[in-house]
């Protein structure tokens, strides 16, 4: 039906960041130069396998020769691509970032744990199987929490505790309802599943385990508890990749079983209950967001919130069946994980400059910080749906869909959500321009590679508006998108 | 077909045993051993279906390797948690996570 070209270019994004991380451990001299360098290779190497993909269906590559089930497919579509792809332009632009920020004795940790990340979360998008999946969300998990607890402050420290519990649960939960899959069907292939799939007990119960752990590890209100604290606590660049990326790669695991596997046999009930739960974070985040003292609790929250129009978007996608709405999702996912990136990086300028990121106490910054607060107001744009941003597209085509089933609770959710973004973004502004005290330190100077980053993440996040007609072409390579009772 | 069933019963009760336990109890320790119950419980289950799916004579090899990616999977993240948990106790004193004043 499709051609399925076996590549060798699939490869690289997994095994060059592992083998990087391991060569960071042996030399540590040399950690940050071998991490740049890595991060750079692997961006590379997603390029060029997005060039193939450009020319095919959709690649796969059996590692070492062996077949499925005792060898590992690695296999990837448009969804995958776009999914390689944000992780790699993120990570170049945050690692030069992290670059600056971190001292001696902590560099040579972060290092090789967030080439561990990077290895893993490209692993998990180009994975064909639910198990390959499990483990490489279990390696995404470790690796994250461990670079939470790198500042060893106390607060950093319970944060990841409760992360890591949390994503413990999450994680055992999975792989309960991946062994109910494969004791049902007897394979753990995801094409192979969703080929012998039938409505049957176990199926359902399978779908409840693995929605519900990867639900808790997305952060889906109200299973978002660990949220704030993990995220708001970590060292910037690496609030920036979990909120950017890391809860992003859950939510891609979610969609990718829901196309393949569970989209036929799911009805209404479980996708109603996900859009209630999302249009409840929306409301939620951002009325806690609306109320933080902290600016970097406050960016957390706004997570929150913006994990809410996830599953908006995912139920109001579902009802629709068309592939604009699922782009609009992938439009969302892909400039919250720009734009989200951003704000964390200049808030971590900012807690650098004034040792503290009290909102009420952030005066003059704007004259102080131009650089950081620019990308935090261009962030802030995409954050709020202004055009020309991908927020914007991603909510218009949402609000639009809302229009057309008449559901107009979703439609009013969606306009507050905007609503309430704009008043925290600009009560964060409001402060910034304010003229300010002098200040009690004589404040450091933040380097241009800290600055730079977070405003290019910025534009980005903006400009992304103007390429929707390309993320909608990807999407299509290999149709991961598979609507129900349709040809697709 | 009988011992499948006491194997698989064990196991789903050792994994509500353990979600009954990580949520009641406080202490991180006990957290800790909780999830490692509930692994434990996902564990027996998966090994009594690769003996229920498989021949009579031969387990399913494809089960046992989950199993045994499972516990090193579990072994790694269980050290994680300790060393977590030990490096709380050194700068806060405390063995428990306490509630968020937001939440």
């Amino acid at each position: 039906m499709e051609a399925v070209l076996n590549s060798n270019w699939i490869l690289l994004p997994v095994i060059v960041p592992l083998f990087g991380a391991l060569l960071g451990f042996l030399i540590p001299g040399w950690v940050r130069f071998i991490g740049l360098i890595t991060v750079v290779i692997s961006a590379t190497a997603v390029l060029l396998l997005g060039n193939q993909l450009l020319g095919e269906a959709s690649v796969q590559h059996t590692v070492g020769g062996w077949d499925a089930p005792l060898g590992i497919v690695l296999h990837a579509d448009g969804l995958s691509l776009l999914m390689l792809g944000i992780t790699a332009a993120v990570f170049v632009a945050v690692s030069v970032h992290a670059s600056d920020y971190f001292a001696l004795p902590q560099v040579r940790h972060f290092w090789p744990l967030w080439l561990m990340l990077l290895g893993a979360l490209n692993a998990l998008f180009v994975s064909g199987d639910i198990f390959n999946l499990y483990v490489t969300l279990e390696l995404m998990t470790l690796a994250a929490v461990a670079l939470t607890a790198l500042g060893d402050e106390p607060d950093a420290l319970a944060g990841a505790m409760r992360y890591l519990l949390a994503s413990l649960l999450g994680s055992v939960v999975y792989l309960l309802g991946v062994a109910f899959l494969y004791h049902q069907f007897g394979t753990l292939d995801i094409t192979l599943l969703g080929e012998r799939a039938e409505p049957v007990p176990a199926l359902w119960l399978a779908a409840g385990l693995m929605f519900a752990g990867l639900m808790l590890k997305t952060a889906l209100f109200p299973l978002h508890f660990w949220l704030p604290s993990a995220h708001a606590s970590a060292p910037a660049p690496v609030s920036a990749i979990l909120s950017a990326l890391v809860i992003k790669a859950t939510f891609y695991m979610l969609l990718r079983l829901w196309f393949e596997i569970f989209a036929p046999f799911t009805g209404g009930m479980f996708v109603a209950i996900a859009g209630a739960l999302g249009a409840l974070a929306i409301l939620w985040g951002s009325v806690q967001a609306l109320r933080q003292p902290r600016l970097k609790l406050l960016i957390a929250y706004s997570t929150v919130a913006q994990v809410g129009y996830l599953f908006v978007g995912f139920a109001l996608a579902v009802a629709s069946n068309s592939t604009v709405v699922w782009g609009a999702v992938l439009m969302l996912v892909l400039s919250h994980a720009l734009a989200k990136a951003a704000m964390f990086l200049a808030a971590g300028n900012l807690l650098h400059f004034a040792r503290h990121d009290r909102i009420a106490d952030l005066d003059c910054l704007a004259q102080r910080l131009p650089l950081s607060v620019a990308a935090f107001g261009l962030a802030g744009v995409s954050i709020m749906g202004l055009p020309p941003s991908g927020g914007f597209t991603a909510k218009w085509l949402l609000l639009q869909a809302a229009f057309e089933q008449g559901r107009w609770e979703m439609l009013a959710v969606l306009i507050i959500g905007g609503l309430l973004a704009a008043a925290y973004i600009f009560r964060v502004l409001g402060h910034a321009f304010t003229p300010g005290s002098e200040l009690s330190h004589t404040p450091p100077i933040i380097a241009l590679r800290r600055g730079w980053p977070a405003l290019l993440l910025a534009l980005a996040a903006v400009l992304l508006g103007l390429l929707t007609t390309v993320v909608l072409d990807v999407l299509a390579i290999g149709n991961p998108v598979q609507l129900v009772g349709g040809a697709g | 077909m009988n011992s499948f069933f006491i194997y698989s019963l064990t196991g789903a009760g050792l994994f509500v045993l353990g979600l009954y336990a990580l949520i009641v109890h406080a202490h991180l320790l006990r957290k800790i051993l909780a999830i490692n119950v509930m692994s434990s419980g996902v564990f027996l289950l998966l090994v009594a279906l690769a003996r229920h799916s498989g021949e009579p004579a031969a387990a399913d090899p494809v089960l046992q390797a989950m199993v045994i990616t499972g516990i090193v999977v579990a072994v790694s993240a269980t050290a994680l948690a300790l060393v977590l948990m030990l490096k709380l106790h050194s700068a806060t004193g405390q063995t428990q996570l306490h509630d968020d004043s937001g939440e």
